[in-house]
């Protein structure tokens, strides 16, 4: 009852709106892509006791900038034996889907436009771009969509060390994606719902309400499979350096394989955003306390993210899927008979 | 240890100290308790307690490694071999090479060319002094050999310049005379040791 009377009461959500929810979405998030790698060498730097990027502009901070200039300005090489369409496709894949996942997770407050604005006045501009039933389903989905990039391009660029990062991409991709399901799926059955505002509302009764301490095993699963998912270290199996040269990125360069760092990065925050909504009680529809609060949530998981680059050792494919299938996957299982059982009782 | 024993790399003979690794499990049911040990004792929580230590420590406690280099320089050590020094008598201001060119007789690599003549008093003056720093390798030969400590090695390590006869030239390496004030005694190569005094033996005269 009381979720119907909160729908009636936010405004109309136009077509205009939600474009302009997209601009803001592509913009900031692919500046924050960008400002993600800086803060990544910052924070491996601290770690390991050096100061990272230091000259370009104060304490580095216009090292992006330079990155970018560099990105965009590289030739574009594509090798010979490469089959080109896809070459050229593949980085592309992987920015999009992460994009589109993006599309329907809740990113930043919303607002209404002020009526002084020329053409866009009186517009409100929604919380989430596309509010889906089945947010999460979707988002997981694309997610999933978005490892078609580096598959394809291990496979098209003609690289041995393409070839076997592809490889190890389809690997991967079978060994976690049953082990995001699954966990996630005890949640689901707590809240009854796959959409990100129905799990918002459960948990809005302040922190004792968060999932994370109903459900402390999923969460766990979640994120392992969630740094699995975003190609983070301890499963930085499809480009680990040390073994495969740079993997499904071997022969990439320029702006094209900036495309993959990019998608990269929208997806770390995009399973950042997920773990916060779904697990850490995400944001308070309210206040603007709520929105800072998920951000903070956010940059915690971001910097975990890098923290545990900067800590773990990688792992070995095969340890991977030994990883997921013989120990995660059982552990989710019986986690969700355990959540079931609870919910019947 | 006498080099038979040094020669010794029979793995099981000498005295090794294994690791203690424990014992490698041997049913499923070992390793499934070894996943569980290592699962909950937190060696994982160990690693990333200690780069979270370390950030700490860089950030808060002047622990960071990292020097900015041509603003912040490490200091180096008296003995350290970069370009030469050439030095000047304290009292009068005139340079301390007395020509005997013993340096460019010693010099394994040929890189130090000198020539002298006699001044109108009859003493012997440097009239050419190069070092060639494409071949010299600091070893130091030289700073050793000259019995007037007049050629040391200094501390100038910055070796890059436009033109290699930049310091090569015996004006470059002489201490300016408006800064000899500042001439320090040489501490570093060929110099003679602190504790010199002491480590000096009578020569015996008959054996």
């Amino acid at each position: 009852m009381e979720t119907t009377t909160l729908v009636e009461n936010l405004p109309h959500v136009t077509s205009l709106g939600v474009i302009i929810k997209a601009i803001i979405i592509l913009a900031i998030i692919s500046a924050l892509a960008g400002f993600g790698t800086y803060i990544e060498r910052k924070v491996l730097a601290f770690m390991q006791r050096r100061l990272g990027p230091m000259h370009v502009g104060p304490y580095g901070l216009l090292q992006i900038a330079a990155d970018g200039i560099k990105l965009f300005t590289k030739e574009d090489i594509i090798p010979q034996n490469a089959n080109k369409l896809i070459f050229m496709v593949a980085p592309i894949i992987t920015a999009a889907t992460a994009f589109i996942a993006l599309s329907s997770v809740p990113v930043f407050p919303d607002f209404t436009i002020p009526s002084w604005m020329p053409i866009i006045g009186d517009t409100f501009v929604p919380a989430i771009a596309s509010d889906l039933n089945v947010g999460i389903l979707f988002v997981l989905g694309m997610m999933a969509a978005g490892l078609y990039g580096p598959l394809l391009a291990g496979m098209s660029q003609a690289n041995k060390w393409g070839i076997i990062g592809a490889a190890r991409t389809a690997v991967q991709f079978l060994s976690y994606e049953v082990v995001t399901g699954l966990s996630i799926l005890a949640p689901i059955m707590l809240v009854g719902s796959l959409s990100f505002v129905d799990f918002n509302q459960y948990q809005s009764g302040g922190i004792g309400d968060w999932i994370v301490w109903k459900q402390p095993v999923a969460f766990i699963l979640f994120l392992i499979a969630g740094f699995a998912e975003t190609n983070r270290t301890p499963f930085d199996l499809l480009e680990h350096e040390a073994e495969i040269v740079s993997g499904y990125a071997t022969e990439y360069s320029g702006m094209r394989w900036g495309m993959f760092f990019i998608g990269e990065y929208a997806n770390m925050i995009t399973i950042s955003i997920i773990a916060a909504v779904v697990f850490l009680g995400g944001y308070n529809e309210a206040s603007a306390i709520g929105w800072l609060t998920i951000m903070l949530k956010v940059a915690f998981f971001f910097f975990l993210m890098l923290w545990v680059r900067a800590s773990w050792p990688h792992i070995r494919p095969d340890q991977l899927m030994w990883l997921c299938w013989k120990v995660l996957m059982p552990i989710a299982v019986v986690n969700i008979l355990i959540t079931a059982i609870a919910i019947m009782v | 240890m006498s080099l038979e024993q040094f020669k010794n790399r029979n793995v099981g003979t000498q005295r090794y100290t294994m690791l203690d690794l424990g014992k490698d499990p041997q049913t499923p049911w070992c390793k499934v308790r070894q996943v569980i040990r290592r699962t909950f004792k937190g060696d994982l929580l160990v690693g990333l307690w200690v780069t979270m230590r370390e950030m700490f420590n860089a950030l808060f406690r002047g622990n960071m490694a990292t020097l900015k280099y041509p603003y912040e320089k490490l200091p180096i050590s008296p003995r350290y071999r970069a370009i030469h020094d050439m030095l000047r008598l304290l009292e009068s201001g005139h340079y301390r090479c007395i020509g005997c060119g013993l340096c460019e007789k010693i010099c394994i690599s040929n890189c130090i060319t000198m020539d002298t003549r006699y001044d109108e008093n009859q003493r012997k003056e440097v009239s050419e002094y190069t070092i060639n720093f494409g071949r010299c390798i600091f070893c130091g030969y030289c700073a050793e050999v000259c019995p007037e400590l007049a050629i040391v090695h200094g501390a100038r390590y910055e070796n890059a310049s436009e033109q290699r006869a930049s310091f090569s030239l015996f004006e470059d390496m002489l201490t300016p005379i408006d800064k000899l004030n500042l001439q320090k005694e040489y501490p570093g190569f060929g110099a003679v040791s602190p504790d010199a005094d002491e480590n000096i033996k009578q020569t015996p005269l008959a054996y």
